[in-house]
């Protein structure tokens, strides 16, 4: 327990003033923008975003800015600026089949329709340092050669058509279906109502959704290593642009309030049948806002895992744990409860400080109580 | 969902435009492209517009929070997804020479105050079926346009990275 203090206003000033000096840097170095954060560290925006659960590019990069680029701080503000805002009521869910997709893989089929779409990602490179961004800095020659040049008719487009893999794999019959539930206003909400266990997978999802990446990547990892083993393959991918639908309530008609950028990962998991049904593939899934491959890939193992008692399957890892995986994934939550310990616990320091000098007390006078005795007994 | 609200009951009133599905739709179509639009577009075009009308506020530019929602695999049952900031604001304007004016409304994404403000004007005249041919070539075709050229430009783009995987077969057959 910490308790109020009092005082040290002025050190607090200071503090903050040194805080915002350590912030801007040299100043013989330009000013870094919010834009410049948006465009250029977007995947740093992308994570706020997701985690701060709060979609809003502008806000997360001021966010990035203010916290000199440590991203759970930056998580942590877009959760504070959420909490001022009113609601004006849930969207349709968005169709991710609809997406305009910038990137789709697939590493469960090599042909499919669509295709596969390698997008802007990491995959492929050699990871070798580019030192030609550290060269050439300002200079801007380093301008993509897509470039923005206007369309050539004979430009190939993507096909139309993008259905998400696993619902191929649903014609058949070869996977678990994903229905919707029979009344869709019926969505818990965490940031309404404290979870309770066990919890729905519209909870679990909204949980995992806005998890801290590193947890849910580690997580992830360790039921690959055997903690709770699912054989997982990634049927597929998704990066795009999804359009969001809402009904204000004084229009009562849809309308699209604008485009989201979301990551989608379809896990496709290993069979089991049962008396019921047949040997079918499981599924996990992962959604987030902006470009966060990671992070989905890592949600849906977890997810999976998570529906093992649901499926019968023995809770052998920590990943397969509700209650430890949805109580311990959001790192405001952590952060908030591990950070506090640097704050004034002087009174309670204080108890245990006089606790433990009683406790060393006792030990001396009973360890000279039975040295007395000894002596006592080697006498006679 | 309550549909029942004072400012659709009273556009409602003013004018027949607002009733019955295609209606709906096109209105439906049309506030979704000024709501993804480049708001600088949407400056342009009000500055451009030579008959300019009175209006007033409804509602005031507010900014607040839409729970996006997503479905489990994508087809499954609902989940909170997370939030995402919406701006919205209501305006009437006048007809002029008794004619009833128009409700127009803006809802779009993001926190930019004068875009909302101008999607909603831009609303009430669209609603007016004497500017509605008009604005339909000289505002909404461009924007339309626009959005399609932006989608065909992403769309060429991640096209040039589609590839071919081929498996090798490894070892002795």
């Amino acid at each position: 327990m910490y308790v109020a203090v009092k005082g040290g206003e002025a050190a607090i000033n200071e503090a903050h003033k040194l805080l915002a000096e350590e912030r801007r840097g040299d100043k013989a170095v330009p000013e870094l923008s919010t834009t410049q954060i948006d465009e250029q560290l977007s995947l740093a925006v992308d994570r706020v975003m997701t985690e701060g659960s709060l979609f809003d590019r502008k806000l997360a990069a001021l966010a990035i800015k203010q916290a000199r680029g440590d991203l759970i701080e930056a998580i942590f503000l877009i959760r504070a600026y959420r909490t001022t805002l009113p609601r004006f009521g849930s969207s349709i869910p968005v169709d991710t089949a609809e997406m305009g997709i910038r990137r789709r893989i697939s590493a469960t089929f090599k042909d499919i329709p669509g295709g596969q779409i390698l997008g802007p990602t990491f995959d492929y490179t050699h990871r070798l340092l580019d030192f030609k961004l550290a060269a050439e800095e300002g200079s801007d020659s380093e301008a993509p050669h897509v470039g923005n040049a206007d369309l050539s008719a004979t430009d190939a487009l993507l096909d139309d058509a993008m259905p998400r893999v696993v619902d191929l794999l649903g014609h058949e019959g070869l996977i678990e279906e994903e229905r919707p539930a029979e009344d869709d206003a019926e969505v818990g909400d965490l940031t309404r109502e404290p979870m309770s266990f066990p919890v729905d997978r519209d909870i679990r999802l909204q949980n995992l959704a806005r998890g801290d990446e590193g947890f849910l990547l580690a997580l992830g990892y360790s039921t690959q290593r055997g903690y709770g083993r699912s054989h997982p393959f990634a049927g597929e991918i998704r990066l795009g642009e999804v359009a969001v639908e809402f009904i204000p309530e004084d229009l009562g008609f849809p309308i699209e309030i604008g485009e989201l950028t979301l990551t989608e990962c379809q896990m496709v998991n290993q069979f089991k049948g049962s008396a019921e049904a047949p040997p079918q593939f499981t599924r996990g899934y992962g959604l987030s806002f902006g470009h966060c491959e990671r992070k989905v890939i890592a949600m849906a193992l977890v997810d999976r895992a998570l529906k093992g008692r649901a499926l019968g399957e023995a809770v052998e890892g920590p990943a397969q744990d509700e209650e430890f995986v949805m109580e311990h994934s959001d790192n405001i939550q952590a952060t908030g409860f591990v950070e506090h310990l640097k704050l004034p616990h002087y009174v309670d320091f204080q108890s245990e400080l006089e606790l433990v000098r009683k406790m060393r007390r006792k030990a001396t006078d009973m360890s000279a109580e039975s040295a007395d005795d000894e002596i006592v007994e080697a006498a006679e | 969902m309550n549909m029942s609200n004072h400012i659709a009951s009273s556009s409602g009133n003013q004018t027949e435009a607002n009733s019955g599905e295609t209606q709906n739709s096109a209105r439906s179509a049309w506030m979704s492209i000024l709501a993804k639009s480049n708001p600088d577009e949407l400056v342009r075009a009000w500055e451009r517009l030579d008959d300019k009308p009175n209006w007033r506020w409804l509602r005031k530019p507010e900014t607040g929070l839409v729970m996006v929602r997503g479905r489990a695999g994508g087809t499954g049952s609902a989940f909170n997804l997370g939030e995402m900031t919406v701006t919205r604001c209501a305006v009437v304007t006048e007809g002029g020479e008794g004619a009833p004016g128009f409700t127009g409304q803006g809802y779009l994404a993001g926190r930019d105050r004068k875009h909302a403000e101008l999607a909603a004007l831009f609303d009430a005249l669209l609603q007016d079926t004497s500017r509605r041919p008009a604005l339909e070539n000289t505002l909404l075709k461009p924007l339309e346009d626009e959005l399609a050229g932006k989608r065909r430009k992403a769309s060429a783009k991640s096209a040039a990275t589609k590839v071919d995987f081929f498996t090798l077969v490894r070892g002795e057959d």
